[in-house]
């Protein structure tokens, strides 16, 4: 460990000391993101569906709440692998569209900065369930490209509805990080005769990639927690899978606890891990002053 | 006023096919009009409770209790990790099913309306980043601020309310801002438990109807209105109460 030469080891020692109390004053779970709460989570549902097996009458027809789930278990997983699949493709979709927005967002062309910025609002501004109506029912459900026509399933509709809002929000990053780039890049890569569009994308783009990754990661983490919504127009997801599975095993009220908690585990084990990345590399990027 | 609109909406029903139902029909009007006096009960309850559950969360995840931090840090984890959907959902079936039933006159009721439970779980789902958000606050209160308030004799309870509380508060309302925005965009999933809020009632009248893209931009209108009004007035309020000395 290297240390500041002008700094007396007291001094230095001192000043470590300090700031580790400040750190036993204020324990601050962001920037540490402990590992216990899956843990614990693992533990409460373990105990909830043990609760819920000993409130089960026991008629020897009926397979228990922990059975019937294990029994279910590849149904549920096969719609969360749709989860994780209209996630990807969403997540795809608005980081591209919503670059272009943002770039749009900062143009010269006043027209197209207004519009850009209507879009942006008006996708930031409407809850997603009503972007994900609006999409599944106003938009055609067949297309006919020369001659052959295609069907549009309902996850591949909801896989758009889920990228609109997210594009939004990265348009808004975007236009942050360039906002944040001093104004001195612009003017030195101007005094090197780069033209406008050269220096967006050869000079301030690249060093606001940093900038923009961990809330990426964390849109990524909204959009994924949001696909759920798709169940409640049909799409054959996990929440939608499972809700099935419910019904098909008697639809009992002891199987709720189990099947809605452990889609709510799946979820936290993907989740997690995504979101202790991100707090890491938002300390590590963070722009000191 | 309602009988001068009418007509005109009537017919440009009849001539061009665009249905603005509800501003002809006074059963619709009446539905619609329930649907977003509800919507705003319900976005009214849900920042109340997500806010109330910050301040408390906060002040508790400084608290000495090892095994109060240890809970809220659970919490904060559990709530901000898993679907808000699904989390709905597991209130309302899942524990709903389970909460005792009151005689309502011949049938019997559950203690908690779907409604109820749509403020608890969207409450707690925002009170779970406003404790984050509240709590970054905190720490940027000056530590001689928070050490002046010791010294002057006030208890930490005390010195929580009177002089860290105020200025974190409006340290971190631009955070605050952004999650209770956020937040009134959610309270739309109580559709899924059937609350009629405004999402519900459009989506029966455009099931009576089939007039999908006429409801839809009254959605569309209705939700960026609210947002813009919250938007505005915590806006004023930020400037308001913004500290002399920090930021521009």
């Amino acid at each position: 460990m290297s240390r500041p030469p002008y700094l007396d080891p007291g001094l230095d020692a001192a000043v470590r000391q300090v700031h580790r109390r400040s750190r036993e004053t204020h324990p601050s779970l962001l920037s540490s993101l402990p590992l216990w709460p899956g843990c614990a989570l693992i533990l409460i549902l373990a105990a909830s569906i043990t609760a819920a097996e000993a409130q089960t009458t026991g008629d020897p027809g009926v397979s228990g709440p922990i059975e019937t789930l294990l029994q279910w278990m590849p149904f549920i997983l096969q719609g969360f692998v749709l989860n994780l699949v209209m996630s990807f493709l969403a997540m795809m979709l608005a980081t591209v569209f919503g670059l272009f927005l943002g770039l749009m967002q900062i143009s010269v062309i006043s027209w197209v900065r207004r519009i850009s910025w209507f879009v942006t609002q008006i996708f930031r501004n409407t809850p997603w369930l009503v972007i994900l109506f609006a999409i599944i029912f106003l938009s055609p459900s067949q297309i006919s490209i020369a001659g052959e026509t295609y069907f549009i399933s309902g996850w591949i509709k909801a896989t758009v509805g889920f990228s609109l809002p997210v594009m939004a929000n990265i348009s808004e990053i975007v236009r942050g990080a360039i906002r944040s780039i001093p104004d001195g890049q612009w003017e030195s890569s101007e005094s090197l005769a780069f033209s406008r569009m050269q220096t967006i994308w050869m000079i301030i783009l690249p060093q606001c990639v940093k900038r923009m990754i961990p809330p990426w990661m964390n849109w990524y983490a909204i959009l994924t927690l949001s696909t759920p919504i798709a169940s409640i127009l049909g799409v054959q997801e996990a929440v939608g899978n499972a809700q099935a599975a419910m019904e098909a095993a008697g639809a009992r009220e002891e199987l709720l606890i189990p099947f809605y908690g452990s889609i709510m585990l799946l979820f936290f084990a993907y989740i997690y891990p995504i979101a202790r990345l991100t707090t890491r590399l938002e300390r590590r990027y963070a722009v000191r002053i | 006023m309602f009988e001068e609109i009418a007509p005109v909406f009537r017919e440009l029903y009849e001539t061009t096919g665009i249905n603005f139902v509800f501003l002809y029909d006074p059963f619709e009007w009446e539905r619609l009009f329930e649907g977003i006096v509800l919507s705003l009960q319900l976005i009214v309850a849900c920042l109340t409770l997500s806010i109330i559950i910050g301040i408390i969360g906060a002040w508790a995840q400084g608290a000495q209790s090892r095994l109060l931090r240890t809970v809220v840090a659970g919490y904060i984890q559990f709530f901000r990790n898993t679907p808000p959907f699904v989390q709905l959902l597991f209130f309302f079936f899942g524990l709903g099913a389970f909460t005792p039933q009151i005689d309502a006159g011949g049938y019997y009721e559950p203690v908690i309306s779907a409604f109820g439970w749509a403020v608890i779980a969207l409450g707690c789902f925002g009170g779970a980043f406003n404790v984050e958000i509240f709590r970054s606050g905190i720490e940027a209160v000056p530590t001689a601020t928070k050490e002046a308030a010791d010294a002057l004799g006030y208890t930490r309870l005390g010195s929580y309310i009177h002089v860290i509380l105020p200025l974190a508060l409006r340290i971190c309302l631009p955070a605050l801002n952004a999650n209770l925005i956020s937040l009134l965009k959610t309270t739309s999933l109580a559709y899924a438990i059937s609350v009629p809020e405004v999402t519900y009632a459009a989506n029966q009248i455009w099931s009576d109807n089939i007039n999908v893209a006429e409801m839809m931009l009254v959605l569309f209108l209705y939700y960026n209105i609210v947002v813009a009004i919250l938007a505005w007035g915590m806006h004023k309020l930020e400037r308001r109460l913004s500290l002399p000395g920090y930021g521009r």
